[in-house]
């Protein structure tokens, strides 16, 4: 490719037309036949079952396929060859979603049998390098956030935004002010959990409409906050790549009136080593270990949203934490204000382990390197679109500088041609690649979103934008042809409007089931 | 079956514009259009619309009226339309218009395409109401009224996705009565003049360039329940004009005019369809609220559809005591422009210039700036 032309690939996803795994069921097949028990270890220790309290016993098993294990085997190899994800395509076109290279020589620390062979409950005394790990990984967040204390509990970003509002339930119930401070602020382009997880605790929720510039007013802020004012919970840059450099005042005006403010910082990426959230004002805050931290998304999971607070919110951290006496690390279970627990255990290890090891490699210097090449590789992909691709352009335009990520549009295209960026997407993937529109909140036409983060080449940004050119070209060429795409996957054009309906969509078998009968 | 396609087309719509004269409301005005030279576009306009659909032509049935009220547009795009009713006429008039409509409903048609401007819509509003599923094609001088697309091409998507079953939602749009008279002189007269029912599906609708997750009416819901939960029998709420102020109405069981201002007190219906007097009566030493919703496509929360709510009242209700509601779809079709306020009273307009907390959702608010 060097010094050459870049190629458009040729390109062609799989099709196996496979049923979901449900479907695939056949009764009585299974896929490991256990050989029977032997009368003289029945004798030894009896049926294995008997022993279990008669409540606790299964009265009809489980619901699940049964399946050989070739089958298996079949199904999820198959499902991967119709997939595309992060190690398999340039994967730039997933903006707010932070699809970095995670490295395989810590998913083979993630599957050594010292990771994978302990349990949760086993001793302290004989997790000491499990508990050293998360207790370290907690001293570099302190060390990245000014924070005081990380409990790592939190599944995923929006479990860790739940578990922020909770803290911010217990501070002001425990002051006495819990029934009268019911409203919770944060700004229309926050990640849409920082609205959603309030509103699921109770609160009313008061949203900050962007300016002109993307960014919100201050007088909006004056206009939102009161007495009732239980808390500030924002994402910044936003998913637009716009820093709001006056966060200060912001964090200043809701503490005036009494209010706690948090950070939604679940994609560190543009700022990991440059900014703390503490001198921003904020008074607790989360990562996404997932994200800005290399750990695999998992496909929704298993993740660590890592929330981490000031000194005077350490007492209501979800139990327990870890923690160091000077000789052993143990779990600290006496936490004065603790709002409980939010998920069993200390969090996912694996995932704490990679994030863990990537800090431990790049160090604090590499760390500053990581934010300073995502924000220049996000400039360069700006501005070649700007010059290049026609008929796109950036959201709120008065602002040119962006942090990690642009949210673009595609407004002009459509004008000029009628082709939607919905209709670029499944253009896109006839190539290989992905993009995402990323409606909310439903204020920018035509979005599209692109976060290049520190992984990728110049050479990979390059072949992205020629294929994204490409495909723009032939949108004010030929229209239809964009329209009617994808040709080279096997699923078409899909009917959202379903999704709307309660009557049809399902997202259990077990709901399809029920549903399914009241169609028939 | 085969899905029936109505299409109305007011020849001489938008022929005004051109030639600066604002409209064609009336047979003098559109004398003098011609006289100016004006050209018929309503049929282009159509063309385009049309287009989008050529791909359904044997799926679909297209009834439509003789010549230049649609006959002509289907069979230039291919169509073999189905031509009902006759011209009276050497130019066509409001009447057609509207006997058009009636006989659409009588055939039953699925969605009754027409192309016009704010006055077809009303025309079309007074012939059948709200029993047709109709789209306006935006071909007017004036088209403020929400139930025209964003431009004709839009109107065939949409249209071609309809009648392939591919919408479920239909709302309620409002049609805007617009003073031609005053507006020639430069003066903006605007009233909520009825309800059209229209399909929409995301970007495809003027205003509602965005989607939402959410249906208009779900929407519209929460939001009422939201401003009945924090009714106190204290005040008398004034309620303004817009299918989202009066779904609270609805949630009360109350009677209600659609177009009109109503008031309520201890959650029970005060007055109806009020004039300015008759709500200063009412609220005269009483302590009072009033809900509004931005009407029509430009955001004006004050002085268009709701000017019975006069300078007086704002004044004597106070701005703190000012709630405005819009569903999401509405807020965000303005695309960040402020709403806007224009109540002939210029120092009260500056004094509500500002950012309000409007209630978007059940607890859920957006601070939003009014400009004037």
């Amino acid at each position: 490719m060097k010094g050459g032309k870049i190629k458009i690939r040729d390109f062609h996803e799989a099709k196996w037309d496979e049923p979901i795994i449900f479907e695939l069921s056949r009764k009585g097949e299974r896929g490991i036949l256990v050989p029977e028990v032997e009368k003289e270890i029945e004798e030894a220790v009896g049926d294995g079952i008997s022993v279990l309290p008669e409540h606790m016993i299964r009265k009809e098993y489980p619901a699940l396929p049964e399946i050989a294990q070739v089958r298996v085997l079949r199904h999820f190899l198959r499902l991967s060859q119709e997939t595309l994800g992060a190690t398999i395509n340039i994967d730039i076109g997933q903006g707010t979603c932070t699809m970095k290279y995670n490295p395989i020589i810590n998913e083979i620390l993630a599957k050594s049998p010292e990771v994978t062979e302990i349990h949760p409950l086993q001793d302290e005394d004989t997790v000491q390098g499990a508990l050293e790990i998360i207790y370290k990984l907690d001293l570099f967040l302190r060390e990245i956030s000014g924070f005081s204390k990380f409990t790592f509990q939190p599944g995923g970003g929006s479990h860790a935004i739940f578990t922020i509002i909770s803290i911010i339930e217990a501070y002001h119930r425990l002051n006495g002010e819990g029934e009268k401070r019911n409203e919770i602020i944060t700004t229309l382009l926050s990640h849409p959990s920082n609205a959603a997880a309030p509103a699921v605790k109770g609160y009313k929720v008061i949203n900050l409409y962007p300016e002109e510039d993307g960014r919100p007013d201050i007088e909006a802020l004056k206009e939102a906050v009161s007495e009732h004012t239980a808390g500030f919970i924002v994402t910044n840059p936003e998913d637009t790549g716009i820093f709001n450099p006056r966060i200060k005042e912001f964090t200043d005006i809701v503490h005036e009136v009494g209010g706690i403010c948090a950070y939604d910082q679940a994609n560190a990426n543009g700022i990991i080593g440059i900014v703390r959230a503490v001198d921003c004002g904020f008074d607790l805050g989360f990562f996404n270990l997932h994200k800005t931290f290399s750990s695999p998304h998992g496909c929704g999971g298993p993740a660590v949203g890592a929330v981490g607070v000031t000194e005077r919110l350490k007492d209501f951290l979800p139990v327990p934490t870890v923690e160091f006496d000077g000789k052993k690390y143990y779990l600290n279970y006496d936490i004065p204000h603790s709002i409980g627990k939010v998920r069993e255990f200390y969090g996912v290890f694996p995932v704490i382990l990679r994030a863990y090891a990537w800090i431990r490699s790049l160090g604090a210097e590499g760390i500053k390197e990581v934010a300073r090449v995502a924000v220049l590789n996000n400039n360069y992909v700006m501005r070649k679109i700007l010059e290049e691709v026609k008929g796109a352009s950036i959201s709120f335009p008065k602002t040119r500088h962006r942090l990690e990520q642009v949210r673009y549009s595609f407004e002009k295209l459509k004008k000029d041609t009628g082709v939607t960026s919905e209709d670029v997407i499944r253009r896109m993937a006839d190539f290989g690649f992905h993009l995402w529109t990323s409606h909310h909140p439903w204020i920018i036409p035509e979005p599209f979103t692109i976060e290049p983060t520190e992984s990728y080449s110049k050479d990979d940004l390059d072949e992205y934008l020629t294929t994204l050119k490409k495909v723009v070209e032939e949108a004010y060429r030929d229209p239809e042809k964009v329209k009617n795409a994808p040709y080279n996957c096997p699923i078409h054009n899909i009917d959202h409007e379903p999704l709307e309906d309660p009557d049809k969509w399902a997202i259990t078998w077990r709901a399809y089931l029920k549903k399914h009968k009241k169609w028939e | 079956m085969k899905r029936k396609l109505g299409l109305i087309i007011n020849p001489i719509a938008g022929m005004g514009g051109r030639v600066g004269l604002k409209g064609t409301d009336g047979p003098e005005a559109l004398k003098r259009a011609i006289e100016l030279g004006a050209q018929p576009w309503a049929e282009d306009r159509t063309r385009e619309a049309l287009r989008k659909l050529s791909h359904l032509r044997d799926e679909i049935e297209l009834v439509t009226y003789p010549g230049s009220m649609g006959e002509n547009a289907a069979i230039s795009c291919g169509f073999s339309p189905i031509v009902i009713g006759e011209l009276r006429g050497e130019r066509t008039t409001a009447e057609d218009t509207k006997r058009a409509a009636r006989e659409m409903r009588d055939l039953d048609v699925d969605l009754l395409l027409f192309a016009g401007g704010d006055g077809t819509a009303r025309d079309i509003c007074d012939a059948i109401g709200q029993d047709l599923v109709v789209l306006g094609i935006p071909a007017g001088v004036k088209v403020y009224s929400a139930v025209f697309a964003i431009n004709p091409l839009y109107a065939g998507e949409l249209a071609a996705l309809y009648l392939k079953g591919r919408v479920s939602e239909i709302i309620e749009a409002e049609v805007l009565d617009i003073d031609e008279e005053a507006f020639r002189k430069g003066k903006l007269s605007i009233k909520l003049y009825g309800y059209l029912r229209i399909p929409v599906k995301r970007e495809y609708i003027s205003g509602a360039k965005s989607p939402t997750p959410i249906s208009e009416k779900y929407n519209q819901e929460e939001i009422a329940i939201d401003i009945i939960e924090q009714m106190s029998d204290e005040y008398y709420y004034i309620i303004g004009p817009g299918t989202t102020t009066k779904t609270i109405m609805k949630k009360l069981n109350l009677d209600y005019n659609p177009l009109g201002v109503d008031i309520i007190h201890n959650r029970k219906l005060i007055g109806k369809d009020l004039n300015e007097k008759q709500i200063l009566e009412i609220i005269n030493n009483k302590k009072a609220k009033i809900i509004v919703t931005p009407i029509g496509g430009q955001g004006y929360v004050f002085g268009r559809g709701n000017q019975q709510i006069s300078p007086t009242i704002i004044r004597y209700v106070g701005r703190t005591n000012i709630i405005i509601v819009a569903t999401r779809r509405k807020l965000n079709s303005l695309h960040g422009r402020p709403l806007l306020v224009d109540t002939g009273d210029e120092e009260l307009d500056e004094q509500l210039k500002g950012y309000y907390k409007i209630i978007t959702g059940y607890h859920e608010r957006i601070v939003y700036r009014i400009s004037r």
